[in-house]
């Protein structure tokens, strides 16, 4: 079996990840209840004629899988996967308030067209004439792990040498204030909603700087006191113990169910960092996908922003990290990686 | 006709998001597709179904579409004479 490496990372979020040279230092809190992305002038990596149909997320994904296959060196990848919770939101809400408004006559193509859950990896790969494997994982908060997991295989089987990779999700105008009122009638969410997009291309080729991702987990469901006994089996069947991890990324969202986050991070002892990210990037179904980016880019630099921190940090050297991120208690992925 | 064809030029503009042209920018014989405003097939679908639904005016006929999207000035003057709103 193959290893499977992290050549480039790439993400436009509510910070200004994209541009800048990761440091974080001049993040900004998020103090709406809805986070939009820092976003780059598009046109500077599309098209006009591309460029002047695509809703938020298409431009969000296609600029990162663009700049992503760029800082690998990558013309074709041999596989394009994405993953997204609610694919295109901004042009569905578009097509159905239109079928309402005109009472289900005079229906325009475009946001029918661009509605479709797939429409980023496609137009990545129209953008590429790609005709390589392209897969999108639809899986809630699982859905970037499950395209995740899909590259890591095609790289771990040496059926791809190269695979672009990412998780997107774009904020849309009206369904997400439904999912605010429900969240907030929970006692759920309390980190802002945001939107985002994040691309890696993976390698089996180990390069300078390439992050190995050695393992990654899910689970539909876990409970609460399941979490160490997963978390520990996690680690053994990678030939890890939990003094051995530099650093842990936690999804916290600051909903009640950040009792598991709780119960993961009890795990580790006093030298292992804690860190969290949603407080700067927001919640959404593919905001783990900003985890892998943030990750990757501390082993990268093999510097923590303080912006993440969460309680301890005491590492001076960072070699191994772990992921969890979980959403109202379920959908559930454990990420390993390591330089 | 000079109000139809700054209105066409508005909606044409919001309908097919072309953000880099304003209303100054289409001379009333340009060309919509090709060269001119570099419109394509999906285009033509949008303008087919604001024909229907801004002016009552129904294409069945996929050539007839080719010589009324030719220009603005074209496409004015045929919605003048066959419009039912």
């Amino acid at each position: 079996m193959k290893a499977c490496y992290i050549h480039s990372a790439v993400s436009i979020s509510a910070q200004n990840t994209f541009e800048t040279v990761f440091n974080l230092s001049e993040s900004k809190p998020l103090t709406s209840r809805k986070a939009n992305s820092n976003h780059p002038p598009y046109k500077t990596y599309i098209a006009p004629a591309a460029l002047r149909r695509m809703a938020t997320g298409v431009k969000m994904g296609v600029t990162t899988g663009k700049k992503a296959l760029e800082k690998a060196n990558i013309t074709m990848p041999d596989a394009v996967l994405t993953g997204t919770g609610m694919g295109c939101i901004e042009d569905t809400e578009t097509f159905l308030n239109t079928i309402i408004a005109n009472e289900e006559a005079y229906l325009t193509p475009t946001s029918f067209i661009q509605s479709t859950h797939n429409t980023v990896g496609a137009q990545i790969a129209l953008g590429l004439k790609c005709k390589a494997y392209n897969n999108t994982y639809v899986h809630g908060a699982l859905s970037f792990e499950s395209a995740l997991l899909d590259a890591k295989l095609l790289i771990n089987t040496d059926e791809s040498q190269s695979v672009l990779v990412g998780g997107v999700d774009e904020l849309g105008k009206e369904f997400i204030d439904y999912t605010i009122l429900v969240e907030d009638q929970n006692n759920g969410v309390k980190v802002p909603f945001s939107e985002g997009a994040s691309f890696f291309v993976l390698s089996s080729e180990k390069q300078e700087k390439a992050i190995l991702l050695n393992s990654l987990k899910t689970y539909s469901n876990l409970t609460e006191q399941e979490i160490p006994k997963v978390l520990n089996a996690f680690l053994l069947e990678n030939n890890y113990q939990t003094q051995d991890i530099d650093a842990v990324i936690c999804g916290n969202n600051g909903s009640v169910s950040d009792s598991y986050y709780n119960q993961a991070r009890a795990v580790f002892p006093i030298t292992t960092s804690q860190l969290h990210y949603k407080h700067l990037f927001g919640e959404f179904f593919t905001a783990s996908a900003i985890g892998l980016f943030l990750g990757v880019s501390i082993l990268q630099n093999q510097h923590i922003p303080d912006a993440l921190v969460l309680g301890d940090y005491s590492k001076n050297s960072l070699k191994t990290i772990v992921l969890y991120n979980q959403f109202n208690g379920r959908d559930h992925s454990f990420i390993l990686l390591s330089i | 006709m000079s109000n139809l064809k700054q209105e066409l030029k508005e909606n044409i503009i919001e309908l097919l998001n072309l953000e880099e042209f304003s209303v100054e920018d289409i001379n009333d014989n340009d060309a919509l597709f090709g060269d001119g405003l570099g419109l394509d097939s999906i285009d033509a679908l949008e303008l087919m179904v604001m024909l229907d639904k801004d002016y009552g005016i129904k294409l069945t006929d996929p050539n007839e579409g080719k010589e009324i999207f030719q220009s603005i000035a074209v496409l004015a003057d045929y919605i003048e004479k066959n419009r039912s709103k």
